[in-house]
């Protein structure tokens, strides 16, 4: 297992080449980050005017996606990279997907937000969605971390997150169940609450694809579609060599 | 215009993604193998295995010794009085530098190509026809199936068919490598060494080189020599990496452009090296 960092090509324009596509990827993981927390909020503040403005602003992350998409494919016609340079940036790729999917995520609880503000002001349901928010706000503040600095052991900790995330959501969606059968006039409003659950937890879903892809970078190992255990053995395989 | 993207039978592409070097027949194997120029030591403690009907491609800075362990294979280097060898290098379990082997027919069984072209100042045909009347054969019947069938093999034949008694030198540069292919081919042997067979030309003229590569390891061992990286992952099953006389890594391909076990490896292949 080799993985070297960005620098030191014969090519100091290959390093920055490289260099910018990841502080361009760091950046719209910021900026993804910032709509799902926004999204958030407004949805447990009944904020419509914030939620509008997270359903509004999704445009800014698409842009971004296709302007770093055009940037990995001149890198790749230029440069063809190979090791570690190709695997960063097949991650690039990958990861920009993924974002690209929680920005929509962020903008479709953002949608909700505004129908529920406009329903109800005083918010019954949230103290449960907003634990389950604030999970999957720190597990994608932590993913990014790891992307960032490509530490593969936080990596492997957080995708093993997800599962306390599928398990809140489960969680949540029998106690929203419950409050439909008590009364079913709140049918309406616990369906869209169920669909920001939802929401929430697919994002947790694309924030352990991203440590995935981390964990690719590094170790050049695929793990998706394997058990953590398995994972686990095999990263300490490979550590071995 | 669109341009056809070179087609590669489904077998191939299969055989490759299988590839696991245990289960592979064994062409040359070196064992502890070395080689001094003089006081000069340019190769030390190669032990590698090049598996039968594969492409292998070695790749490495310039002055690593990947000529020089290539042309060991069929004994170029006898040629330099200063040579000196250490180890050995087996050919199907044979020492190809015991006193017993015959040069001549080792240098037939293993065939070799050169970075620039070399055909004989001669016609096309009495260029492929060269070795085999050098092996007594003279029937023009057979000599001209044989023309024929290594013209074909070496993808040139639809190109020279109408001007097989011209000068080969009048041949463009991308048509005379694969001139120099179907000579090398035309006489049978097992394995074919090419150094840097596509580095004298153009893109189009590589291609073609690349794929009749690829044709070639269907019925051949090839190992090729190659400083076009992009070239050793398109064309090679295994890759050798060496670096200073010494063989640094050999694996698959596809593992070894992907994911090397060695830093220096890496650092090569992503321009870090230096």
């Amino acid at each position: 297992m080799v993985y070297q960092d960005i620098g030191q090509h014969i090519s100091h324009q290959y390093d920055e080449d490289l260099e910018s596509l990841r502080s361009k990827v760091l950046n719209m993981g910021g900026l993804v980050e910032k709509q799902v927390q926004n999204a958030l909020l407004a949805l447990t503040r009944a904020d419509s005017s914030l939620a509008e403005d997270v359903a509004t602003s999704d445009y800014r992350i698409n842009s971004m996606e296709i302007a770093i998409d055009e940037e990995c494919t001149q890198v790749i016609a230029r440069r063809q990279p190979a090791a570690s340079d190709l695997r960063l940036l097949v991650t690039i790729y990958k990861t920009i997907t993924d974002l690209e999917r929680i920005g929509d995520e962020a903008e479709k609880i953002g949608r909700h937000a505004v129908k529920l503000a406009a329903i109800e002001r005083t918010p019954t349901y949230f103290s449960e969605i907003k634990h389950l928010g604030e999970q999957v706000c720190k597990m994608l503040h932590e993913c990014l971390d790891a992307l960032a600095r490509m530490d593969i052991d936080s990596a492997f900790v957080i995708a093993q997150g997800d599962r306390a995330i599928n398990d809140e959501y489960d969680a949540l969606t029998r106690q929203l169940i419950t409050y439909m059968m008590e009364d079913p006039r709140s049918i309406k409003r616990s369906l869209r609450v169920m669909w920001c659950a939802r929401s929430l937890e697919r994002i947790g879903d694309h924030a352990k694809n991203i440590c995935e892809y981390v964990i690719y970078t590094v170790a050049g190992q695929d793990i998706r579609h394997t058990s953590f255990d398995q994972v686990k053995a095999e990263l300490s395989d490979s550590n071995d060599k | 215009m669109t341009m056809a993207a070179p087609q590669i039978s489904q077998d191939v592409l299969l055989n490759r993604a299988s590839l696991e070097l245990e289960k592979e027949q064994t062409c040359f194997e070196c064992r502890d193998f070395g080689l001094y120029y003089g006081n000069n030591q340019a190769l030390r403690g190669i032990d590698m295995v090049i598996p039968e009907r594969r492409v292998t491609a070695f790749i490495g800075p310039s002055g690593c010794g990947k000529s020089t362990l290539l042309r060991c294979m069929n004994r170029m280097n006898d040629l330099i009085d200063t040579v000196r060898l250490e180890g050995e290098m087996l050919l199907h379990g044979k020492d190809i530098n015991s006193k017993s082997i015959n040069v001549t027919e080792l240098r037939r069984q293993v065939g070799m190509v050169f970075q620039k072209p070399n055909p004989f100042p001669k016609t096309v045909y009495e260029n492929v026809a060269y070795g085999l009347r050098l092996q007594g054969v003279n029937k023009k019947r057979v000599l001209d199936e044989h023309v024929e069938w290594a013209l074909k093999g070496a993808a040139l034949w639809d190109e020279v068919k109408d001007r097989l008694q011209d000068n080969a030198l009048g041949l463009s540069g991308g048509q005379q490598q694969r001139l120099v292919i179907a000579r090398a081919i035309a006489i049978e042997p097992q394995v074919i060494l090419l150094d840097e067979p596509a580095s004298a030309l153009d893109p189009i003229s590589t291609l073609k080189i690349e794929e009749l590569i690829i044709q070639l390891k269907q019925d051949y061992t090839v190992v090729i020599v190659t400083h076009n990286m992009q070239q050793a992952a398109r064309v090679s099953d295994y890759t050798a990496f060496l670096y200073l006389g010494e063989l640094i890594e050999f694996g698959a391909t596809d593992q070894l452009f992907t994911n090397p076990a060695q830093k220096q490896t890496e650092d090569y292949i992503t321009g870090r090296y230096g």
